[in-house]
């Protein structure tokens, strides 16, 4: 079931003249606007029936006007919006909360906002002040509050009805981590029992865990949009290598694509060419193993001079979850400058700790290193350079993804 | 125009605790709290009392108690503060509002249904003062004040089309904003209110019954101080302004709704 269209969407600011021309068309009169900025256009999706849909996009490329309009805030110049549900939006926790009053009395007055009555808030304030776990502060008034407990009360109330749809703009990166999580669990029920949610973030992680679906938006208009790790892949991909992200890019990954399909297969030692850059893992019994000593290998040819250049690689799950990442400038090494045409090969050698799974090697390299590993100029960059798995060996003593080596004692 | 309608209701709770939530915050940690609503157009009635009553005091005819310049006054400033009060606040609502009107969606309509509440609220609470001081100045209110209730819903009509006007052209046109204060101010001493109509001169006497405000007042005067009826066509007239005032508030506060937020 449908719960949310979106169809042909456009958004565009008129200026006029002067103001009172645009007054005077209110009253019918045939005034044109001088000019018309189109921020949003052409969108068109659907969100079906407890569905998740990550959107990312830089900033300014149009996902907060695409919010607006769909919650309702900001009407559209362009297409319509077809709600099937009730809508709720955490885009911005605690808006007009009133600081002289306490939690409680907000609480009633944010749900009064969105459209609840005394009787309605009467019935759910119990489990409202159990979630927030202020304690006695519910009764304080909000001024007196830190603001991490403002977003307690704040979200407890936003999410206290399950809406049909929720839409989360950001939000969740606020309060402690503790809360974080209990935020996330709740989401995740609500979406076991039927709710969509619509997702923006600039963390592509978040959407990666989840969302089923990703829209990548990029100047107004839809750039791409498909399974949210292949967007996400995709967008990440964009960010890294700059704007200049040609259809070469994206052909690319539609070759790992490919890559993705043969999880079953056993990679041993696996080893794989892209362009200028070759990768291989070895290690000492020649295939993977828990535990096992292993290496990466990455050479790269470089085509020009390059005063500062750097190699980095990195681990992720199937589903993109990054469990480590690191170059040889967060390393603190320094590699020597190259010239054009020269070849540079970097080991990165450690104890797989990885649970028996398989595993995407993220592969990148770039020139200028500053700050805390940010490059001024990328030269290559794969979310997904190939696939290895890691096998078993004996039965493990432990589950997850990340064997952190306990030491156990008594006492 | 329903759906408006609808929409209100369907809000009536949030419109009923924005109401509380303002009085109860305006005079949070306050010692005494809500009396200052009162206080503040009393002191007003005071001061004006004090500086003019011993100018004006002679030319106030029929009747003959001695403070009747400030039964006068009072009355003049009940109906005004209400008039102002609206006003002003519907001039920076939606700028006010702008955030909140941005980032959740709720019924636009709500923000002045606030507006006309809360003030209604001083209103009421200055009505009560204003008997309670003239039964200690020994001046007995007649039956006619059940006027007032048709007198404030017209008022209100009046006020609320103005401001209504006002605010969403202060959206867009900001210098609005600043233009109404001192519009208002010159209302309010072109409007007898601080001193009785027979000092107009009488060249200019023909110019005053194109000022809304001087029928309202007048009608006031008359059901407040004199006890009387107030003259039926003149109210007619009013209403009929204040009701095309109002539609017109209205109709403006629809057709830009939608271009309201695109200009916050």
């Amino acid at each position: 079931m449908t719960l949310l269209s979106v169809n042909n969407l456009g958004k565009a600011y008129r200026s006029y003249r002067s103001e009172w021309q645009r007054i005077a068309r209110w009253f019918y009169l045939p005034v044109k606007p001088s000019a018309e900025h189109w921020v949003l256009k052409g969108i068109s999706f659907t969100v079906e029936r407890g569905e998740a849909v990550g959107i990312v996009g830089q900033n300014g490329a149009g996902k907060s006007t695409l919010l607006k309009m769909i919650t309702g805030t900001l009407q559209p110049t362009q297409g319509q919006v077809q709600v099937g549900g009730r809508i709720a939006a955490i885009l911005e926790l605690g808006m007009g909360f009133n600081p002289e009053l306490s939690g409680r009395q907000n609480v009633y007055h944010a749900g009064g906002l969105m459209g609840f009555s005394f009787q309605q808030i009467d019935k759910v304030i119990a489990e409202i002040e159990d979630f927030a776990e202020i304690g006695a502060y519910f009764d304080e008034p909000v001024r007196t509050y830190s603001s991490g407990m403002q977003v307690r009360v704040a979200f407890s109330v936003a999410t206290a009805f399950r809406p049909d749809i929720l839409i989360v703009d950001e939000a969740l990166s606020v309060g402690d981590a503790r809360f974080q999580h209990k935020c996330m669990q709740r989401i995740r029920r609500y979406q076991q029992e039927g709710m969509s949610l619509l997702l923006v973030s600039h963390a592509p992680d978040t959407i990666r865990m989840f969302c089923q679906k990703g829209i990548y938006i990029k100047d107004g208009t839809i750039e791409k949009m498909g399974d949210a790790a292949s967007v996400m892949d995709y967008y990440q991909a964009a960010m890294v290598m700059g704007n200049a992200v040609d259809e070469s890019a994206e052909s690319s990954l539609i070759a790992d694509e490919a890559l993705h399909d043969n999880r079953d297969a056993k990679f041993v030692v696996v080893d794989k060419a892209s362009g200028p850059v070759s990768v291989n893992i070895t290690c000492e019994q020649g295939y993977l193993q828990m535990g096992s000593r292993m290496t990466v290998r990455i050479t790269t040819q470089f085509a020009s001079d390059w005063q500062d250049p750097h190699v980095g690689f990195g681990i992720r799950t199937k589903s993109g979850i990054v469990i480590y990442e690191a170059n040889t400038y967060t390393l603190g090494g320094k590699l020597r400058p190259v010239k054009c045409g020269e070849s540079l090969a970097v080991e990165f050698s450690f104890d797989c700790a990885l649970y028996p799974d398989t595993y995407e090697l993220m592969v990148g390299v770039a020139d200028g290193g500053y700050d805390r590993g940010s490059f001024k100029i990328p030269l290559f960059f794969d979310q997904s350079m190939l696939v290895f798995e890691v096998l078993a060996g004996s039965v493990p003593g432990w589950s997850g993804m990340v064997d952190i080596r306990p030491e156990v004692s008594f006492s | 125009m329903f759906a408006l309608l609808r929409s209100l209701i369907r809000y009536r709770g949030f419109v009923f605790s924005s109401i509380r939530n303002e009085f109860v915050a305006r005079f949070a940690r306050s010692r005494l709290g809500g009396l200052w609503m009162i206080i503040h157009p009393l002191a007003q009635v005071a001061i004006f009392a004090l500086v003019l009553s011993s100018v004006l005091a002679a030319k106030l005819p029929g009747i003959d108690n001695k403070y009747v310049y400030a039964l006068y006054l009072m009355s003049g400033i009940l109906a005004w503060s209400l008039f102002a009060e609206v006003i002003g606040r519907c001039l920076t609502l939606f700028i006010e509002k702008g955030n909140l009107m941005k980032k959740i969606s709720f019924p636009r309509i709500t923000l002045p249904a606030i507006v006309v509440g809360s003030s209604l609220l001083n209103y009421v609470l200055l009505f009560l003062a204003l008997l309670l001081v003239f039964a200690i100045l020994g001046h007995r209110s007649s039956l006619a004040v059940v006027w007032l209730l048709p007198l404030t819903v017209v008022l209100l009509a009046l006020s609320l089309g103005i401001g209504l006007v006002l605010g969403v052209l202060n959206v867009f046109v900001r210098d609005v904003g600043q233009v109404v204060p001192i519009v208002l101010q010159a209302w309010f001493w072109f409007t007898p209110i601080a001193y009785p109509v027979t000092i107009i001169p009488e060249q200019f006497k023909s110019l005053v019954v194109f000022n809304p405000m001087y029928s309202i007042v007048t009608a006031y005067h008359d059901v407040l101080v004199y006890g009387k009826a107030p003259e039926p066509q003149q109210l007619a007239i009013i209403t009929a302004l204040s009701v095309g005032l109002l539609l017109l508030g209205l109709f403006l506060f629809r057709r830009a709704s939608a271009e309201m937020v695109d200009a916050l």
